[in-house]
C-alpha cells in the first residue's frame, strides 16, 4: 500500500515548497547592505594598470556599483542597457569586474564599449564577498554619503533604469551630501 | 462589441465544460448511455465557443483595437499583420486562451478517432479532459482575462516585445502546447481506465497513438524553441538549461519512457501500474511547465509575465488534479495485476532500464530545476544551479542509455541470452568503434575523447537499427513483401532511433569543435577564422516598420572564394526602446557561420563584431525531425485504426499468470 502512496506524498511535500515559492521573490533578494555604508575596498584598476579605485573617490556623488564578468551570459544581454544608462549623463556608474581574468575583462570592455567612469578589478572576489554579491550582474545605488541605497540583482532593463533606477538617482541628488 | 462577445463566448464555453466533465463521468459509473452520449456534443460546443473567443481575439489583434487592455499591451499600429496574428499567444492572457483552444481540439480530435471506443471509456475520457478545461477557462475568466477594456482607449500599443517579434514565435508555442496538452490525453485515458477498473491491453493499444502524436508535437516544439534561440538570442546557443526549457524538457522525457513503457504493457501485459504512473507524471510535469513560467516563482529569460496572485490559482488547479489522479492512483494501483513475466536477459528488462534512467535523468533535471527555489524555501540562501549541474548529469546517464537502446532492440521479449545479442551485434559493436573513430580523426580538426564517444554511439545507433532491420528481414524469402508486410510500427521505431544518433552528432560535435570570437572590425578589415575570411564591408542604417536598425555587411570567404554575403542587424524597437540583436546565419550540414553585430566602437564606424563557426548544429534539428517523423510513422501504424474493433488477447497461451485480477 505505502509504495502507492508514495508518489502523492512527494507531490505534497513538492506542493509545499511551491507554495513557499509563490511568496518568494527571486528576484528581490533583501541586501543587509541597503541602508548602511557601502563595504569599503581598494582595488587595481581594470582599465589604467596604475591606479586604483576605492568607494571613497565617488564621496559627494550619487553613483552605481555595477559588478560584471566576462564570463556571465547574462551580463551580455546587461551590457547596452549599461551603456545606455552612461549614455543618459544622468550618473556615473563604477564597475566591478568579479573574479574575472584580466585579459578577458579588458577585452569586453574593449568590445562591448565601456560604461564607467572607473572599473575596479576584483581577482580574488573579495570584494565581491563584503558586497554581498552571490550573482552577477548586480548594481547597487550609493547615495553622496557613501550610504548603499538600493540593490538590483540579475540585468538590468531599459525598464528597470526608466521605472526604478533614474527617479531614484534624481531623488538622492535632491539629498544635501 | 466583437471582445465583449468573445468574452460572453469564453463564459459559455466554461458552461457547456462544466456539463461535459459531470454529466458523462456520472454517466458512465452509473451506466446511464443517455448521460455518456452528451460527451461528444458537449465536448464539440466546447470547441465552437473556444474558437470564437480565440477568434474574437485575433480580430482584436487585427482591427488594432487598442480599448482592449491585452491588446494596447501587446501590439501596436506599426506591428506587421503577421506579428499582430501571433502576439495573440504572446503573453499570458492569449497564451491561456491558446491552452484552452489547444485542449478543446484534443478533445474533438479523441471523439472523432475513437468512433471505435466503447462510449463508457469515451465518455470518461471526453469527461476528464473536460474536468482539466474547466480550471484552465475558469484560470482565464477569474484571474486573466483577454478581453478586458481600457477605458480610456490607449491612442497606440506598447507593442509586442521585440523578442517575440519573428517568425519563431508564430509557431513555436502552438507547436509545444499542441505536445504540452496532448498530454493531457494519456492522462486522461489512464484516469479513465482506472475509474472503470479496465487496465487491460487495448487501453494501451488506445493511448498509444495519442502519447506518440503528443510526443511528436513536443518534440518538434521543444526544437523550435531552440532554433528560435539560437538566431534570434545572438549569443550562438542552443540549449540554456533555462528553468522554462526545462520545464518542456522533463514532460518530454516522461512522455519518452511513457512510449517505452506503454509497448511492453500493450505486448505483455506487464508494468501497468507503472504505466499509469508515467502518464500522470508526464501531464503533471505539463501543468508544473505552465505554473513555473507563469507564477514567476523562479527566474528564467522567458518570465515576460508573471504575477504570484495567479500563482496561487494555479497550484491550486495543480493539487486538484495531480493530487486527485495520485490519491486515485494509490487507491486503484493496489489492485492492478500485471501478468507478463520476463527473464533477467530480456526486451522487457531493456524496457525497464530504459524508463529507469529516463525517469532518473528527469527527476535529477527537476531537482535542479527546483533547488534554488527549495533553498530559498529554507532560508538557505538564494543560488541558481547552472548548466554545469545538467551537463554532468545529463550526459552520464545518457551515454547508458544509448548503449542500452541497441540491445534493447534487438533483444526478445521475455527470455532472450547475451550471448546471442553478442553474436548477433559484434559486427556492429566494431563497425561504430571503427567508424566512430575514423570520424573523428578523418573529419575533424583535433581529437577529443568526448567527440569520439559521442560518434561512437551514434555510429552504434545506426548499426544497431540496421542489424536490427535485417534481422526482421532475414526470415523472410522476398524482399518486397517482406518490407510490406513489416508494421509501420517498426519502421517509426527505427527511424525515430536514428534521429537520436543524428542528435547525437549534432550535439557532441557543436559542443566540442565551435569556435567563437568577438572582434573589432572597421570597413574594409577582416578577421580569419578556421578556414574562413570574414570582411566588413559597411554598416549602414537602415529602416524597419517599427525599427531603425544598423544593419552591417560583411563578406564571407574561403580559399580566396566568396562564398555569402552576411547582413548581420542591430535593431532599436522605436516603441520599447529595446536593442535587438538579428544574427546573420550561413547554414549547412557540416557547419553554420553565425555573425552578429554587437556595439559601435567610434565614430569612424568600428564595429563590435561576434563570430561564431559551428560545425554539425543543423544535425541537433534534423535529428529532432527524425525522431519526430519517426513518432508519427509509429502512431499511424495499422493495428491503432482497428483498435476496438478486435482485441486481442495480449498474452499467448502458456505464460505463466501471476497473481489474480
Amino acid at each position: 500500500m505505502w509504495r502507492y502512496l508514495a508518489p502523492l506524498g512527494i507531490f505534497i511535500v513538492l506542493v509545499i515548497f511551491l507554495s513557499i515559492g509563490l511568496k518568494l521573490d527571486p528576484r528581490e533578494v533583501p541586501s543587509p547592505l541597503i541602508g548602511k555604508p557601502a563595504p569599503s575596498f581598494t582595488l587595481p584598476s581594470l582599465t589604467q594598470a596604475d591606479q586604483t579605485v576605492s568607494p571613497e573617490d565617488f564621496r559627494g556623488k550619487v553613483w552605481l556599483l555595477n559588478v560584471w564578468a566576462s564570463w556571465c551570459v547574462s551580463c551580455r544581454a546587461e551590457h547596452p542597457v549599461v551603456n545606455e544608462l552612461a549614455r543618459t549623463g544622468e550618473v556615473i556608474i563604477v564597475g566591478l569586474d568579479y573574479k574575472d581574468g584580466l585579459k578577458e575583462g579588458i577585452e569586453w570592455l574593449r568590445q562591448r564599449g565601456d560604461p564607467y567612469i572607473a572599473s575596479a578589478y576584483d581577482e580574488d572576489g573579495r570584494a565581491g564577498i563584503d558586497w554581498g554579491v552571490y550573482g552577477v550582474p548586480e548594481t547597487f545605488v550609493i547615495d553622496k554619503r557613501g550610504v548603499v541605497r538600493y540593490k538590483h540583482t540579475g540585468p538590468l532593463t531599459m525598464k528597470d533604469v526608466t521605472d526604478t533606477l533614474l527617479p531614484l538617482v534624481q531623488e538622492l541628488k535632491k539629498e544635501p551630501a | 462589441m466583437i471582445p465583449e462577445l468573445g468574452h460572453f463566448a469564453l463564459i459559455l464555453a466554461l458552461g457547456i465544460t462544466l456539463i461535459q466533465a459531470t454529466i458523462p463521468l456520472i454517466g458512465a459509473a452509473r451506466n446511464n448511455s443517455t448521460w455518456m452520449a452528451l460527451a461528444r456534443p458537449t465536448a464539440q460546443a466546447q470547441l465552437l465557443f473556444t474558437f470564437l473567443a480565440f477568434a474574437a481575439l485575433t480580430y482584436a489583434f487585427i482591427s488594432h483595437d487598442f480599448s482592449v487592455a491585452y491588446v494596447a499591451n501587446n501590439s501596436n499600429s506599426a506591428l506587421p499583420l503577421i506579428y499582430r496574428i501571433s502576439a495573440v499567444w504572446g503573453a499570458h492572457e492569449g497564451s491561456l486562451l491558446l491552452w484552452a483552444l489547444t485542449l478543446s481540439i484534443w478533445t474533438n480530435a479523441v471523439v472523432l478517432f475513437s468512433r471505435s471506443l466503447p462510449l463508457n471509456m469515451l465518455a470518461r475520457v471526453v469527461g476528464v479532459l473536460g474536468l482539466v478545461s474547466i480550471g484552465f477557462l475558469l484560470f482565464m475568466l477569474l484571474t486573466s482575462n483577454p478581453f478586458e477594456r481600457l477605458i480610456p482607449a490607449a491612442m497606440d500599443g506598447r507593442d509586442l516585445n521585440p523578442l517575440l517579434q519573428d517568425f519563431g514565435l508564430a509557431v513555436h508555442p502552438p507547436m509545444l502546447y499542441m505536445g504540452y496538452v496532448g498530454l493531457s490525453v494519456p492522462f486522461a485515458f489512464a484516469i479513465a481506465a482506472m475509474l472503470s477498473g479496465r487496465l487491460d491491453a487495448a487501453w494501451a493499444r488506445w493511448s498509444r497513438p495519442w502519447t506518440s502524436v503528443a510526443w511528436v508535437f513536443l518534440t518538434l516544439g521543444i526544437a523550435l524553441g531552440s532554433w528560435w534561440a539560437y538566431y534570434e538570442l545572438g549569443w550562438g546557443g542552443w540549449w540554456f538549461w533555462d528553468p522554462v526549457e526545462n520545464a518542456s524538457f522533463l514532460p518530454w522525457l516522461i512522455a519518452t519512457a511513457l512510449l517505452h513503457s506503454l509497448a511492453v504493457t500493450e505486448k505483455r501485459s506487464a508494468f501497468k501500474a507503472w504505466t499509469v504512473l508515467l502518464a500522470i507524471f508526464a501531464f503533471s510535469l505539463s501543468l508544473l511547465g505552465t505554473f513555473l513560467v507563469r507564477s514567476g516563482v523562479l527566474t528564467s529569460v522567458h518570465a515576460f509575465a508573471t504575477d504570484p496572485e495567479r500563482g496561487v490559482f494555479i497550484l491550486i488547479f495543480l493539487c486538484l488534479v495531480i493530487g486527485g489522479s495520485l490519491a486515485l492512483y494509490a487507491w486503484r494501483a493496489p489492485q492492478i495485476r500485471s501478468v507478463g513475466r520476463f527473464e533477467l536477459v530480456s526486451r522487457e528488462t531493456a524496457l525497464l532500464l530504459n524508463n529507469v534512467i529516463l525517469v532518473v535523468t528527469a527527476a535529477s533535471i527537476l531537482l535542479g530545476t527546483l533547488y534554488p527555489l527549495l533553498l530559498d524555501a529554507l532560508d538557505l540562501g538564494k543560488i541558481s544551479v547552472g548548466p554545469p549541474y545538467f551537463n554532468s548529469v545529463f550526459i552520464p546517464l545518457t551515454i547508458p542509455l544509448v548503449m542500452l537502446l541497441g540491445l534493447g532492440i534487438m533483444s526478445r521479449w521475455k527470455r532472450d541470452s547475451f550471448s546471442r545479442l553478442f553474436g548477433k551485434l559484434w559486427p556492429a559493436m566494431v563497425f561504430s568503434l571503427v567508424i566512430g573513430l575514423a570520424w573523428v580523426l578523418i573529419l575533424l580538426p583535433e581529437f577529443k575523447l568526448g567527440a569520439v564517444i559521442g560518434t561512437i554511439l551514434a555510429v552504434w545507433v545506426f548499426s544497431s537499427s540496421a542489424v536490427s532491420f535485417k534481422a526482421r528481414l532475414s526470415n523472410k524469402d522476398r524482399l518486397w513483401p517482406a518490407l510490406l508486410s513489416t508494421p509501420l510500427g517498426f519502421y517509426g521505431m527505427t527511424l525515430a532511433h536514428i534521429g537520436v544518433g543524428v542528435f547525437i552528432i549534432g550535439i557532441t560535435l557543436t559542443s566540442i569543435y565551435s569556435i567563437e570570437k568577438d572582434i573589432r572590425l572597421s570597413p574594409g578589415e577582416s578577421y580569419e577564422m578556421a578556414e574562413y575570411t570574414f570582411q566588413l564591408d559597411s554598416v549602414k542604417t537602415v529602416e524597419g516598420p517599427n525599427y531603425i536598425a544598423s544593419q552591417g555587411r560583411l563578406t564571407v570567404s574561403k580559399n580566396g572564394e566568396v562564398i555569402d554575403i552576411m547582413q548581420p542587424e542591430k535593431r532599436i524597437y522605436r516603441v520599447q526602446r529595446m536593442p535587438m540583436t538579428e544574427a546573420a546565419i550561413d547554414a549547412g550540414l557540416g557547419r553554420d557561420l553565425f555573425v552578429a553585430l554587437g556595439e559601435q566602437l567610434n565614430a569612424q564606424g568600428a564595429w563590435s563584431v561576434r563570430l561564431y563557426v559551428k560545425p554539425y548544429i543543423r544535425w541537433i534539428w534534423l535529428g529532432t525531425i527524425i525522431m519526430a517523423l519517426g513518432g508519427l510513422l509509429a502512431a499511424s501504424d495499422r493495428r491503432y485504426r482497428m483498435a476496438g474493433k478486435k482485441v486481442l488477447d495480449p498474452v499467448p497461451a502458456g505464460t505463466v499468470v501471476t497473481g489474480a485480477a
